[in-house]
């Protein structure tokens, strides 16, 4: 299964926005959240929700071909 | 009317709509660079009486993006010297200043004077704060934020379609202090938080006239380097209302600055002399909180290497029972770090080298 990550604020320091191919189907926000930790540890340290198909999703959230996952983090800047 | 002649004429807003700006009280939250393109846009659209929080004075640097000010308005508070030009702009409009920080003692009775809340602050604090206030109140808050070149706008507290979601929806708890830096470190170009606080002003006029679609559930962010929008739609999160204050008291026992890990006061600022001093009779620990190869490089003195980032996993490499200096570039990521060493670890004492390594290196 094909998926798209799109990548928001500072995680663009640590992560690039890229297309990410998955063995396990089905599969959910946890397995890629999981995934992306494991391949940019940075990730680990950081406050972000994901988004799929431009809606925000949790863990348990399931994946089909092709979603979209926004990893988006809070700005607070003024 | 005249004024109004050419917002009139657009049948979403009309006579009706013009009416309703004219009775309807918004604050805005930090007259800084979301604030002051909101309020200008807001008063030249007739809103019949705008509350203006802050507590800070104009500075320098504010000028190439805080929009309302001029050189001489330098040292000015800067709700003085928006409600002037604002009021110069248009006279119809009643102008409220609150010169004071909105804290849990003040922002319940100043939020409560009002219909909508338009939040410009900086910081995650005042935005938590806000917030909890605005939910318990049931008021409009309408979001703006920005991070370098994107930003984010939404709207929360309003029931469309059996949903009304807040900022704690999004994020239920604030983020580590160390992870995410304000404008003054991270740097930002004025037009980001203009058209970001321009968008929030366009939300206050939907909202109040009822012209199109408000973003209700709905977090936008917009990126200046590639103009692309990127649209989410928010729904409650199970943990929102467990770390929320319940109700006003609540609210008021809050400590929001503890809590997204805000200056707590409990660490000492010092000099370069102070500093050559200290290390010389105390043999504190000294750490650079840069980033890895950020010049200029230290080698006068012996010290670790923690950038500000990867505190947070080294806390055990702290021995709490001998004094800590951190410094950084120019005294500002330090203070985070400092703060952290104090709230985290529990450090009695913590010094902070004010103006950082290179006014160190040039007082030498």
């Amino acid at each position: 299964m094909k998926i798209t990550i799109l990548v928001f604020g500072k995680l663009t320091e640590i992560l690039p926005q890229q297309h990410l191919e998955l063995a396990d189907e089905p599969t959910t926000v946890g397995t890629v959240r999981a995934r992306l930790e494991a391949q940019f540890p940075a990730l680990k340290s950081m406050r972000y929700r994901m988004a799929v198909d431009k809606k925000m999703a949790t863990d348990d959230t399931p994946l089909t071909e092709n979603a979209e996952v926004a990893l988006l983090p809070p700005f607070s800047g003024g | 009317m005249q004024r109004y002649q050419k917002q009139i004429l657009l049948n979403e807003i009309g006579v009706d709509g013009q009416r309703r700006l004219s009775e309807t009280r918004v604050l805005v939250i930090g007259a800084g660079g979301l604030g002051c393109p909101a309020l200008q846009y807001l008063a030249a659209a007739g809103i019949g009486c705008l509350g203006i929080a802050d507590f800070d004075t104009v500075d320098v640097s504010n000028l190439h993006r805080q929009i309302l000010y001029q050189t001489d308005d330098i040292g000015v508070p800067k709700v003085t010297a928006a409600a002037r030009r604002l009021q110069a702009l248009n006279p119809d409009t009643r102008i409220e200043v609150f010169d004071e920080a909105v804290d849990t003692a003040n922002a319940l009775e100043i939020l409560a004077r009002f219909d909508l809340v338009l939040d410009g602050s900086d910081n995650f604090p005042t935005r938590y704060l806000v917030n909890d206030a605005c939910v318990l109140l049931n008021k409009p808050l309408v979001y703006g934020s920005v991070f370098r070149f994107e930003g984010q706008v939404g709207v929360f507290n309003v029931l469309e379609n059996g949903r009304k979601t807040n900022y704690r929806d999004l994020f239920p708890e604030p983020p580590d202090p160390t992870e995410v830096a304000d404008c003054n470190e991270a740097g930002v170009i004025g037009v980001v938080p203009g058209i970001i606080g321009i968008m929030q002003a366009a939300e206050v006029v939907k909202i109040v006239t009822g012209a199109g679609k408000p973003l209700y559930n709905r977090l936008l962010t917009y990126h200046a380097l590639t103009n692309s929008m990127y649209e989410v739609e928010v729904f409650p999160h199970p943990e929102a209302a467990l770390h929320a204050p319940e109700n006003a008291e609540a609210l008021r026992n809050m400590d929001y600055a503890w809590f997204c890990g805000g200056p707590s006061g409990a660490f000492t600022d010092i000099g370069p002399a102070e500093f050559d001093a200290l290390r010389c009779a105390e043999s504190p620990l000294i750490i650079d909180v840069r980033n890895a190869g950020e010049a200029p490089s230290v080698t006068e003195f012996e010290h670790l290497c923690i950038p500000l980032s990867e505190l947070s996993h080294n806390l055990h490499r702290i021995e709490k029972n001998r004094p800590v200096i951190v410094f950084c570039q120019t005294g500002v990521r330090s203070i985070t770090a400092a703060n952290v060493l104090v709230d985290r670890l529990g450090h009695g004492r913590v010094l902070n080298l004010k103006g950082g390594i290179i006014q160190w290196k040039t007082k030498r």
